[in-house]
């Protein structure tokens, strides 16, 4: 049993099951991010933890307590809105007091704890100003600060650095991050950015069309993705699925993939039960580092697999080139070193990575686990 | 380029604005020239407007006509003036404009931020009120009235000027909360703030243009109103009626300074709100339009 369990929780609209079965435990102190497309139940799983959406089944536990039908007030969450929702006619003080005192604690306390987190934030100095004066990142620092205030068992989080620019998105995530090595909350957060969700959590739950696709820490998620939808939303650029056969050479399975010119390729498989897989299709997944120059490739893996293709298109992005080439009818993209010497139509010699490379089964798209 | 910027939609030259201030000043005249005519002839003597020009100013200045239209004109069979129905007047008008601006308020409130099954219905059917005419009503609303114990009174003007006014103020308040965002509410929500807490604290601070809006708009109408007033007002009568009762009393001279005067008094206090909130009016009319 976790700090926050989440058992067997289902969503519907009149006939239409918009969440379905979902289940986490999260343990305390953990940061555990909801990242999804849009539609794909995220931020109703969150406001049903806050209690400002009911639950069609299952249960939803703070602490061992089913809080199901306990008013949101009562739970002891505070939550960040995705557009701060601060109080417009209150100044910043009497935004992040308004909590304490409608939960009749004495003004005296509320004092103490203003001041001790407004410092924590460095807003001290905003206390007295209306929301409307302040700036955007100034805004979202007011309510985090509210939401600090309360001193809550669990924080939500709702897209709250959606409406920021996008350096101070990135100063702002590392911002929340330090904060929680700091304070060691418990946070659950939504977002439909993957780079947030793996920069900041403990653990991913990624979702789609009212399922969890995968529940796992930022590693198990990138590394080994359970099926399609977690390789190629997860990861910027995203996942190359290749369409292969596998092929077995010398009695080891091989990934038969074709290059620019229709001529077979065998990349060697370091999964063993690939096997009964032979001769059968499969879609072939590697992420963009995975293919690199041979002198970048990664010295400590055991099987790095050569591969002779085309270039097709380079994109220099300053800190690494991607190089666009063709792999069995489809555009796979190299993520290189920034001064590998590359050119389009020039025939490379690419370094594949074969432990990192993950297969799916075509039919069911889940990944054919070792 | 030049230092100076206009706010202006269409940009103009020197001489289509003159023709522009020209044809505004036109109108401006037009309308306020029967306001010139009631203003100078409540101040001469009678004799004065029997015996000479309306549109002369007057050659001996007086207040007479104030005084007998606010104390001792004969309305109806006492001589008591206007005041007495000024009075019954301001006491309809201020509890009928304060309960159904509140209601209104709070229907808005609900309606938009605690949405139930069947609420655009219920809105549709409330906003439908609006469009029923008043003759409609008077003979039911007389029985109810009657039934309630509450014809010929004050309370009974209050109670139909809140039910009639109850279906503008509901679209007033509804349509400008359906602009406040709900991320609001939710937020006090999660604070611990209850019902009425989150419409005090929150909602109420910033609805300032359309209380305004909402005041305005009631008053002139209730103020103005001279059928319920007529038909229902029994003793209390409002001064609309009363000074029906005033100028079209077929006994006597017909004293036109006096009932210039008291026409005039009774159309101050919506002008006197008019003069105050009137820019806050059309402020609050275009609310929720124009984002920013």
């Amino acid at each position: 049993m976790g700090f926050l369990d989440i058992r067997n929780v289902t969503k519907s609209y009149g006939a239409v099951e918009v969440l379905h079965r979902v289940d986490i435990a999260v343990e305390e102190g953990e940061f555990l991010v909801l990242v999804g497309p849009s539609g794909c139940g995220k931020s109703t799983l969150l406001n049903m933890i806050a209690g400002l959406e009911g639950i069609t089944s299952g249960d939803i536990a703070i602490k061992g307590r089913v809080i199901n039908n306990v008013h949101p007030s009562k739970r002891n969450i505070a939550m960040v809105f995705q557009s701060y929702a601060l109080y417009p006619n209150m100044t910043v003080g009497q935004n992040m007091t308004f909590g304490l005192e409608m939960h009749g604690v004495p003004k005296l306390e509320r004092e103490k704890a203003l001041a001790e987190v407004s410092k924590l934030l460095q807003i001290d100095h905003l206390l007295d100003r209306k929301p409307g004066q302040l700036s955007g990142g100034q805004r979202q620092r007011v309510a985090m600060g509210r939401a600090l205030v309360r001193d809550p068992d669990v924080f939500l989080f709702d897209e709250p650095l959606s409406n920021l620019d996008a350096k101070l998105r990135v100063d702002m995530r590392t911002e929340i991050k330090k904060l929680h090595q700091k304070l060691k909350t418990t946070i659950v957060y939504v977002t439909h950015d993957q780079i947030e969700a793996m920069t900041l959590s403990t653990r991913i739950a990624v979702m789609n069309k009212g399922y969890v696709q995968q529940l796992g820490t930022p590693k198990e998620i990138y590394d080994t993705p359970s099926n399609l939808f977690v390789a190629t939303f997860m990861g910027s650029p995203a996942m190359n699925i290749i369409p292969a056969k596998v092929a077995m050479v010398n009695g080891v399975p091989h990934a038969e993939v074709m290059d620019a010119d229709g001529k077979p390729c065998h990349l060697r498989f370091d999964q063993a039960n690939l096997a009964d897989w032979a001769g059968k299709e499969i879609l072939l997944g590697i992420r963009p580092e995975v293919i690199t120059d041979p002198e970048g490739a990664d010295r400590a893996s055991r099987n790095i697999q050569s591969l002779r293709n085309r270039v097709t298109v380079t994109e220099p992005a300053g800190s690494d080139t991607f190089v666009t080439m063709t792999l069995s009818g489809k555009d796979a993209i190299a993520r290189m070193r920034a001064d590998a010497t590359v050119a389009p139509g020039q025939v490379f010699d690419f370094a594949v990575n074969m432990e990192k490379a993950v297969a799916f089964d075509p039919k069911t798209e889940e990944r054919i686990r070792p | 380029m030049s230092a100076v910027t206009q706010d202006t939609a269409v940009r103009t030259g020197r001489i289509t604005r003159t023709f522009i201030y020209v044809v505004l000043l036109v109108f401006a005249l037009f309308y306020l020239l029967p306001f010139f005519v009631m203003v100078v002839n409540s101040v001469k003597p009678l004799s004065e407007i029997t015996g000479g020009n309306m549109m002369a100013l007057p050659q001996v200045w007086t207040l007479e006509p104030w005084r007998q239209a606010w104390s001792t004109a004969q309305v109806g069979v006492e001589p008591t003036g206007l005041r007495p129905y000024f009075m019954n007047s301001v006491m309809m008008v201020v509890p009928a404009v304060a309960i159904s601006t509140v209601v209104g308020a709070l229907n808005g409130y609900v309606l938009t931020k605690w949405r139930f099954r069947g609420d655009s219905i219920l809105f549709g059917l409330m906003l439908f009120s609006c469009f029923i005419p008043f003759q409609i009503v008077l003979i039911p609303m007389a029985r109810l009235l009657g039934l309630m114990g509450l014809a010929g009174s004050v309370p009974g003007l209050i109670l139909v000027h809140v039910v009639y006014g109850i279906g503008f103020t509901t679209l007033y308040f509804r349509n400008y909360y359906a602009a406040f965002p709900t991320e609001l509410v939710r937020a006090a929500m999660i604070d611990g703030a209850g019902f009425f807490q989150i419409f005090w604290r929150i909602m109420l601070p910033v609805s300032g243009p359309i209380i305004v809006v909402s005041v305005i708009w009631q008053f002139t109408n209730i103020w103005n109103d001279f059928l319920f007033g007529v038909s229902f007002g029994g003793t209390s009568q409002p001064m609309t009626a009363a000074l029906n009762n005033l100028v079209n009393s077929s006994t006597g001279v017909k004293e036109y300074n006096v009932h210039f005067a008291g026409a005039i008094l009774a159309a101050l206090p919506t002008l006197i709100v008019y003069i105050v909130a009137g820019r806050y009016f059309v402020r609050g009319l275009m609310a929720g339009s124009v984002k920013g």
